[in-house]
């Protein structure tokens, strides 16, 4: 874990919004010539606090109309192989994330689809015939914001 | 609106969001001309919305993400815009949701440990207007993480 000070912040807060800006412009904003700026962002990349770039896209405009939410509980815990679950379901294309929790559910899915019978093609295929599988709970998305987060 | 060309591009892109358009344009097999004009375009339809970094709070010393899901009193006419508002002033959300499904909202909280987000949970989230249940999920790992759409 790296200490960061109130321009690490602003310079994190500035290149979440927009990774593309030369060190030189984001060095004017800050205040920063651009070497200094230049090796702030080397800093936290070697780091690890930028862990990458995302390219951000309107699913919505590329056909891609539903986002839906899945809370998978796995059955017969203990005889099933996380391994197995984890392997199957990291492949289906449509599964933007696998996240493991504790809680209610042991994973926590990201799927896009083109559209609800899309998503019912998906669910029914791919999702409720992967080794273990046992409850899930859908929520369908309607809106997300990130937010800047304590910088 | 978008052809098997500016897919192909999105593709590269979203593999890869730190390649130059010149990088860009090579992987596609197009001059870079030719990339840049569908890359603005797609940038002025709003399909294309930008690159930000990915900030790893681990990294900066958050170890705990938990996933609040909020369910609200909904005979409060206006429980989804007072809860959204409030809940935007908190420093440790750093995403925030809203479903159609059983679940309402859910929050994304980081805290530096168990007992920084018990602090976080008991002054600010319980403090949050017009809710009526809440479940927590404790993340554990991140199996896979957005590779982006399955253009």
């Amino acid at each position: 874990m790296i200490e960061i000070d109130a321009i690490d912040g602003r310079l994190l807060r500035a290149l979440a919004r927009d990774a593309t800006q030369s060190a030189g412009a984001l060095g004017r904003r800050l205040g920063l010539s651009q070497p200094a700026t230049w090796r702030r962002i080397r800093r936290l990349e070697a780091a690890g606090v930028i862990r990458g770039r995302q390219l951000r896209l309107d699913g919505g405009k590329l056909g891609f109309g539903v986002t839906v939410f899945l809370g998978v509980k796995l059955a017969l815990r203990g005889r099933v192989s996380l391994e197995d679950f984890e392997r199957a379901v990291t492949a289906i294309p449509e599964v933007q994330t696998v996240e493991h929790v504790l809680g209610l559910f042991d994973y926590r899915l990201r799927v896009v689809a083109r559209d609800i019978p899309d998503f019912e093609r998906v669910l029914r295929r791919r999702i409720m015939t992967l080794p273990g599988a046992g409850e899930v709970e859908a929520n369908v998305l309607l809106s997300e914001e990130r937010l800047p987060g304590p910088l | 609106m978008l052809d098997d060309e500016d897919r192909r591009l999105l593709r590269y892109w979203q593999a890869e969001p730190s390649l130059s358009q010149g990088e860009l344009a090579e992987r596609a097999g197009m001059t870079t001309g030719r990339a840049t004009r569908r890359i603005v375009r797609m940038q002025e339809l709003g399909v294309v919305q930008g690159v930000g970094a990915v900030i790893d709070w681990a990294a900066l010393g958050y170890a705990v993400e938990v996933s609040l899901r909020v369910t609200l009193d909904k005979t409060q006419g206006n429980a989804f815009d007072a809860f959204l508002a409030e809940a935007r002033k908190v420093p440790e959300v750093i995403e925030i949701q809203t479903f159609l499904g059983r679940v309402d909202v859910r929050l994304s909280i980081i805290a530096r440990d168990m007992a920084h987000y018990q602090q976080i949970y008991r002054s600010r989230v319980l403090g949050l207007p017009h809710i009526s249940e809440i479940e927590a999920l404790m993340h554990v790992a991140r199996i896979k993480t957005s590779k982006g759409l399955p253009l």
